[in-house]
């Protein structure tokens, strides 16, 4: 190469920021493993705790069955009530919350809602609805519905951002209503992710609606939490193999419903 | 079809001698303030025809086609269809003088994920109500419409395939076949060929100018082939700039004219 006359600069120059904020990273996490007193012996302790609690846990103990079985119906029941409520609610919150068919009044405020229903972790809003409505499964409804509108609203609203507004407009052409605008050209072009996400919260319902039960919102949750406090391990073993059979189960029946709708 | 609707709100035009399909005076559109598209643009209408407007990209045909239907609001200039002045109309009148007009779109713009009937029927859509529509409550009498269409325009077989499946000249075929649905009083196709291949486009100027005549209605279609354009259109207007350049007849259409529509020459050897 007789023509370079000189060197061209390296499109890859060192990014000092990059590495500076790097190091500082490492250096927090191992500053702060240090402040939680957290430790090697402390570890290999707590796994010889851990081999104690599984061995009482075998065999599970079934003999209960009949106040396993009054908890998992009430937890499906807050399952099933609250992912139609919520999804219902969501379909409406998402629209309003899209950006391409809203004004930014309407997109923004909304938004700040469903992050509302997002920012705290579902037992912290169990807690909360328990304090105000009382113990039982209306806390555990309200607790579940505010926490799909949290999370399947912005998916929703999100996909409905992501679509070809071709399609609209040819529907707008015809002259179609707002609704019909709707019906007829966002929803076929979300219908399937919308099924995808509907599958996805009634799983999550499911799963958190056995976990609220432990602050008293009712379903499986707060029979599990009386077990553990009773050092019961075997009929704890007993309705977590449960709860794990359903989630498998609903497993098996989402994948049906997307093949039906996909 | 049948002219079933009677236009209730809107009053109908007596005409006596001349019909005016549509009057677009002086006509204004920015996207930017100070940049205009559209640089008062005056165009009368008053026979069925079709009617070719040529001119390079990005001088305000599809613009001037979109305000027609208000997809685009115009800044400034009227618009006269039915009586009504489109550029000031709003709500509930603005939907129901669009369903008198049919659209074209160059990409189709089908609702890929319905069925291709399904795609035709939206053209009744303007026609019926919220809860009409929500139950998917479509009159036989549309229905069976549908259906004719469909077999005019050759696609019989493949009515209950979806839109997404069908090939770019089946889908401009839907296209032309939802806009008709309509019983429109003009037609509107914005671009209708520029995504086919040559033998498919003139198909599909063949069905635009069919569906002119046989409506008796005119079709408005914007166009970059000036040779298809010459074949098919009776009358031609050429654009360039913002402004109209050309209003006429086919044969008026000159290598002069052609090199200030588009400027420069080399491109026509």
């Amino acid at each position: 190469m007789d023509g370079v006359k000189h060197n061209y600069p390296n499109p890859f120059p060192r990014n000092w920021t990059t590495i500076g904020l790097t190091v500082l990273f490492v250096l927090y996490v191992i500053y702060s493993v240090e402040a939680m007193g957290l430790s090697w012996p402390r570890f290999t302790q707590g796994l010889s705790h851990a081999g104690d609690l599984l061995a009482r846990m075998v065999p599970p103990n079934f003999t209960r069955w009949a106040l396993l079985l009054e908890g998992l119906i009430e937890s499906i029941e807050i399952a099933v009530i609250s992912s139609s409520i919520g999804i219902f609610l969501s379909l409406f919150i998402g629209l309003m919350a899209a950006r391409n068919f809203m004004p930014v009044w309407v997109s923004s405020s909304v938004r700040v809602f469903i992050a509302l229903c997002r920012s705290f972790h579902p037992v912290i809003i169990a807690i909360l609805f328990v304090k105000s409505v009382g113990f039982g499964p209306l806390a555990g409804i309200l607790t579940l519905i505010t926490a799909s509108i949290g999370f399947i609203a912005k998916l929703f609203a999100e996909a409905i951002e992501e679509i070809s507004l071709k399609q609209v407009e040819a529907i707008r052409a015809t002259g179609a209503s707002f609704s019909s605008i709707i019906l007829f050209s966002v929803l076929p072009q979300v219908f399937s992710r919308f099924i995808g996400f509907a599958t996805y919260q009634f799983d999550s319902n499911l799963r958190n609606s056995t976990m609220i039960g432990i602050v008293g919102a009712g379903g499986l949750g707060g029979t599990l939490f009386s077990a553990f406090q009773r050092f019961d391990y075997d009929f704890v073993a007993a309705i977590l193999i449960t709860t794990i059979f359903v989630i498998l189960v609903w497993e098996f029946i989402s994948i049906l419903v997307r093949r039906i709708f996909i | 079809m049948s002219k079933k609707q009677s236009y209730l709100d809107l009053k109908e035009v007596n005409m006596s001698k001349t019909k005016s399909y549509l009057e677009i005076k002086n006509l204004k559109k920015w996207y930017v303030p100070g940049d205009l598209i559209l640089k008062g643009i005056n165009i009368s209408i008053t026979k069925p025809e079709v009617i070719a407007i040529i001119g390079p990209s990005g001088t305000g045909k599809s613009t001037l086609l979109r305000c027609i239907n208000r997809l685009v609001d115009p800044n400034g200039g009227e618009i006269i269809f039915k009586d009504l002045d489109l550029c000031q109309a709003k709500g509930s009148a603005l939907r129901k003088v669009r369903r008198h007009m049919g659209m074209v779109f160059q990409e189709y713009n089908l609702v890929e994920r319905l069925s291709v009937i399904e795609n035709v029927l939206t053209g009744r859509l303007g026609y019926m109500s919220s809860w009409q529509a929500f139950r998917r409550k479509f009159s036989q009498e549309d229905i069976n419409t549908a259906f004719e269409l469909l077999k005019t325009v050759g696609l019989s077989d493949h009515a209950k395939k979806r839109a997404d499946s069908l090939s770019g000249g089946q889908r401009q075929r839907v296209g032309i076949a939802r806009a008709v649905m309509q019983n429109p009083d003009i037609l509107l196709a914005d671009e209708p060929t520029s995504s086919l291949d040559p033998k498919t486009a003139v198909e599909i100027m063949e069905l635009i100018t069919n569906f002119s005549k046989k409506n008796n209605i005119p079709a408005i279609v914007n166009m970059h082939d000036v040779k298809l354009a010459q074949r098919f259109a009776t009358r031609i207007i050429g654009m360039s700039a913002g402004y109209v350049v050309y209003d006429g007849e086919p044969s008026g259409i000159t290598d002069t004219l052609l090199k200030e529509i588009y400027g420069g020459e080399e491109w026509m050897e």
